[in-house]
């Protein structure tokens, strides 16, 4: 199959980009859709040309670097997938493909479709994370957890910090990534001595790094390739009211 | 700051207070929207006079006008500012977008929808709010008196008929009762979303009266001009 790609190119954070139009000829329909750009830097090496620059690592949709945004739609038209669960059959033989950077103040481009998303990285090191005792490794299963408990942790848990939840909302809010990581962790009880602290520590972050607020569209949830519900947006809605109202955690 | 404009003015807090208002006025509209509909007895006006003429003497109900208007306010200002912050998150748009695909259009139409009903809701005090509150005052004409039993009450029905007899006072009327329907049909759920209620029991029950609330609420108040108009009131 044939396709045109117009690819936003960009060779800095400082300079200013520009959309630059490519046809890669004899795709593969079961090529992924990284694969296939793959192909096209390939031919612009062979050309002597810069290759288009983008994020990716492990190409089995569990590391979460892949951005991009294509034909208006985070990680492309399929759900529940990453761009490198994309195939090309997904696509039309002779469409126009647009494919630009992840959009938000939060996460800046740093060339072509490579953005910044180390914000994610700077809220979960606000409160994203346990304080374990180190020595003797406790017995497992000695803390009872609830399956149901459990099980919604889990889902929580599979939130791969990609950044679509964040480049689908239109307010480019951070919310879906926030309460899915703080619901994991305030689900379980390893997580519920520190749940106040981190509720607020972790939207103090989200807010300075410069995401939007949630406006409850759902866009998140009907993106984020790993499903996560919106029902943890309320939860982190539910955790941080508890913090900054009910419990005696300042809010900072 | 202290801790309490720290929770207000969190992206969180600001979403709250937007939540704890608009919860707020939903109320509003309900009385609002009962009151009025005592037009429907076709009994004059007496009814819908008696009513109106409670709740514009009544000093508990004129001091939660004035807790009203402040809740009107909040959430106007908070609901811009909220807008101008949530566009500022994203400086550069996308070239090709495609929201049909993940979210409804009245979710993502919120501040438009609002202002619509901003627009509609200053024509609509100047209609009425001001003749039987600041009648009187600064040039606005006050109203005519009316007696119920031996006492006399303004007639604010009378003022209810004359206005609208006009066909372009009736569609702006109808256009700005449509925003809030839309408006009110994201909102109703969304509130109990911000305050953090979504509950696998509750959720469906809750957006399924907020459609049906807004649909209902929204017709009532758009047969009020359309049946003065048509004659089916005197
Ligand atoms: S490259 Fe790892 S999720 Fe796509």
């Amino acid at each position: 199959m044939n396709v045109k790609l117009r690819i936003w190119r960009q060779r800095n954070a400082q300079e200013q980009g520009k959309f630059v139009d490519y046809a890669v000829n004899d795709a593969n329909p079961n090529m992924s859709f990284l694969e296939m750009i793959d192909v096209l830097n390939e031919s612009l090496v062979n050309k002597g040309e810069e290759p288009v620059a983008f994020d990716h690592d492990c190409r089995e949709g569990i590391c979460g670097m892949c951005s991009m945004y294509i034909n208006g739609r985070a990680h492309g038209p399929q759900k529940l997938s990453t761009t490198c669960q994309l195939y090309m059959r997904n696509f039309s033989d002779g469409e126009t493909i647009t494919i630009e950077p992840f959009r938000a103040k939060g996460f800046p481009v740093i060339r072509d479709l490579v953005v910044d998303r180390s914000a994610f990285d700077r809220i979960i090191a606000a409160g994203g994370f346990i304080s374990a005792s180190t020595g003797q490794a406790q017995d497992a299963n000695a803390i009872p957890i609830s399956k149901t408990n459990a099980d919604l942790a889990m889902d929580a848990a599979a939130c791969i910090g990609c950044g679509a939840c964040v480049a689908a909302c239109k307010n480019a809010s951070a919310m879906l990534f926030v309460s899915a990581k703080v619901s994991h962790l305030a689900l379980l009880p390893q997580g519920d001595p520190e749940r106040r602290k981190r509720a607020l520590a972790m939207v103090a972050q989200m807010d300075a790094e410069g995401f939007g607020s949630c406006t409850n569209t759902y866009a998140c949830e009907a993106e984020c390739p790993k499903g996560i519900s919106v029902a943890n947006i309320a939860r982190l809605n539910r955790e941080y009211l508890n913090a900054a109202i009910v419990s005696e955690e300042m809010p900072k | 700051m202290n801790w309490f404009s720290t929770f207000l003015t969190s992206s969180i807090g600001r979403k709250v207070v937007m939540a704890v208002t608009g919860l707020f006025l939903i109320s509003f509209l309900i009385v609002h929207c009962t009151i009025n509909a005592m037009i429907f007895f076709n009994d004059g006006g007496e009814s819908f006079n008696k009513a109106a003429h409670f709740m514009g003497t009544n000093v508990i109900i004129r001091t939660m006008e004035i807790v009203l208007f402040l809740g009107i306010i909040l959430h106007i200002v908070q609901g811009f500012m909220l807008s101008a912050k949530n566009r500022a998150a994203r400086p550069t748009g996308y070239a090709v977008t495609n929201p049909g695909a993940n979210s409804k259009w009245y979710s993502r139409s919120m501040t438009l929808l609002g202002t619509l009903i901003l627009l509609f809701l200053v024509m609509h005090i100047s209609h009425f709010w001001t003749h039987s509150r600041l009648g009187g005052i600064g040039g606005i004409s006050p109203l005519d008196e009316t007696m119920i039993g031996d006492k006399e009450v303004l007639n604010l029905y009378a003022l209810m008929i004359s206005t609208f007899q006009s066909p372009v006072v009736l569609i702006v009327y109808i256009l700005g009762v449509i925003s809030l329907c839309w408006h009110l049909v994201h909102g109703f759920q969304s509130a109990f979303q911000t305050l953090g209620v979504n509950h696998k029991k509750y959720t469906p029950a809750i957006k399924g009266i907020g459609i049906v609330f807004s649909i209902l609420i929204c017709a009532l108040f758009a047969a009020m001009p359309l049946s003065i108009y048509m004659g089916w009131i005197a």
